[in-house]
């Protein structure tokens, strides 16, 4: 592991306040997401790798916008690992970065229909952009 | 009795009718919502992040206020309760708190101490259902009806605290109280998709339609949601029975639905 490999893992381990060493692999966090058939990595995956330091292919993956925060993965978790947050921060520390953001404003107006709720693009915006 | 009342955004447009029940049913049930002055929306989601400060300091200003008239405060919305509860438990960790109270810069510092009900909750434990059953004038005989919780409300559940999170009880209870019959389904805290329907409606319709297929088949006749955006998913990915809001139940069990709309 090069040195900013482990800064990454550090970093993601220091913003979600979670700690992947945790996880036992039982798999429940993949089993019990809604999102899980649509992600290229699942959520036990993101622990595992996480782990690992192998968080820059999370980084470019599309399953960081797929996850719903819904927090089954969290409420699941026999060993409290907390799935949600460490994604949650790999999100992050990716639409952190300069030019980054996954959704624009300009974006938006098509993305609407007259019945859209405001809480939808409101928290679309907290997640997918900063 | 008086209480503060975050309504947040969504409530003030497109689901103004979870907002006018809401108010007149409480009125009729003998509590006033008093809406917070100058209130900010909440942001939709918590981040859970602990660096994020800046996104959580609207839920601090509603918190504050609260605290300041010495009311409860209440939510009736799923996500403003979900954020502004969230924030609320991490206003408790004396390290957070303090950032936030540094950045905020006021005379008088918060540390997480007022206390959160969403209007269920106040239904609960600040009415009671019996007192609920005893006020009901058109009683919803008859009605089979499906509470749909999703996630918001009962996740993360040692924060949240409104109920068992994998066995809640509280809207089945709620159902139970103005007259109608609760039905039970596995999906009723399963997520419908949430904001994910910005970016694709498919892939939102996949979740509700689990949800919605499982509510109907299990008996429902109707879905009632606290949330504004599971209403808004369960009906775009065409639910086969309507979806309503709790509070407009409520306003016809209570006999004030006719004049919530003066």
């Amino acid at each position: 592991m090069n040195k900013d490999t482990n800064a990454l893992k550090e970093e993601v381990i220091r913003i979600s306040g979670a700690n992947p060493l945790k996880c036992m692999r039982c798999g429940k966090c993949s089993a019990t997401c809604p999102a899980y058939d649509e992600m290229e990595y699942h959520p036990h995956q993101f622990v595992n790798m996480i782990e690992n330091g192998d968080i820059e292919p999370l980084m470019a993956s599309d399953s960081l916008y797929k996850c719903l925060t819904c927090f089954a993965c969290v409420e699941r978790c026999p060993r409290g690992v907390e799935p949600a947050k460490l994604i949650e921060a790999v999100r992050l520390i990716t639409v952190r970065q300069q030019g980054m953001n996954h959704l624009t404003a300009d974006a938006v107006p098509a993305l609407l229909d007259e019945d859209m709720p405001q809480q939808a693009i409101v928290s679309a915006f907290r997640k997918y952009t900063k | 009795m008086k209480v503060s009342y975050f309504p947040g955004c969504t409530l003030k447009n497109k689901a103004k009718d979870l907002d006018v029940y809401a108010r007149k049913c409480a009125e009729a049930l003998g509590i006033t919502l008093e809406e917070i002055e100058e209130w900010q929306c909440c942001g939709g989601v918590f981040t859970t992040s602990r660096d994020e400060i800046a996104t959580k300091l609207s839920s601090v200003r509603a918190l504050k206020a609260a605290k300041e008239k010495e009311q409860p405060l209440v939510t009736v919305c799923s996500a403003c309760h979900n954020v502004i509860k969230q924030t609320n438990h991490a206003m408790r960790d004396a390290e957070f708190a303090d950032k936030v109270n540094r950045y905020m810069n006021e005379e008088e510092s918060y540390d997480g101490s007022t206390a959160v009900y969403h209007y269920l909750e106040m239904l609960r434990d600040l009415v009671g259902f019996d007192t609920l059953k005893e006020k009901v004038v058109n009683p919803q005989k008859g009605k089979k009806i499906a509470a749909y919780y999703g996630c918001l409300l009962l996740r993360p559940g040692n924060v949240m605290q409104m109920d068992d999170p994998e066995n809640p009880r509280i809207m089945e209870d709620f159902i139970r109280a103005i007259g109608a019959e609760p039905v039970y389904y596995a999906y009723r805290n399963e997520c419908c998709g949430g904001y994910i329907a910005m970016e694709s409606r498919e892939s939102a319709k996949k979740k509700s339609n689990r949800v919605t297929e499982n509510a109907v088949g299990c008996g429902a006749e109707a879905i009632v949601t606290a949330c504004p955006l599971c209403r808004y998913n369960l009906e775009k990915s065409g639910s086969s029975v309507p979806v309503i809001y709790f509070t407009e139940l409520l306003a016809e069990a209570l006999g004030v639905k006719e004049d919530s709309h003066e």
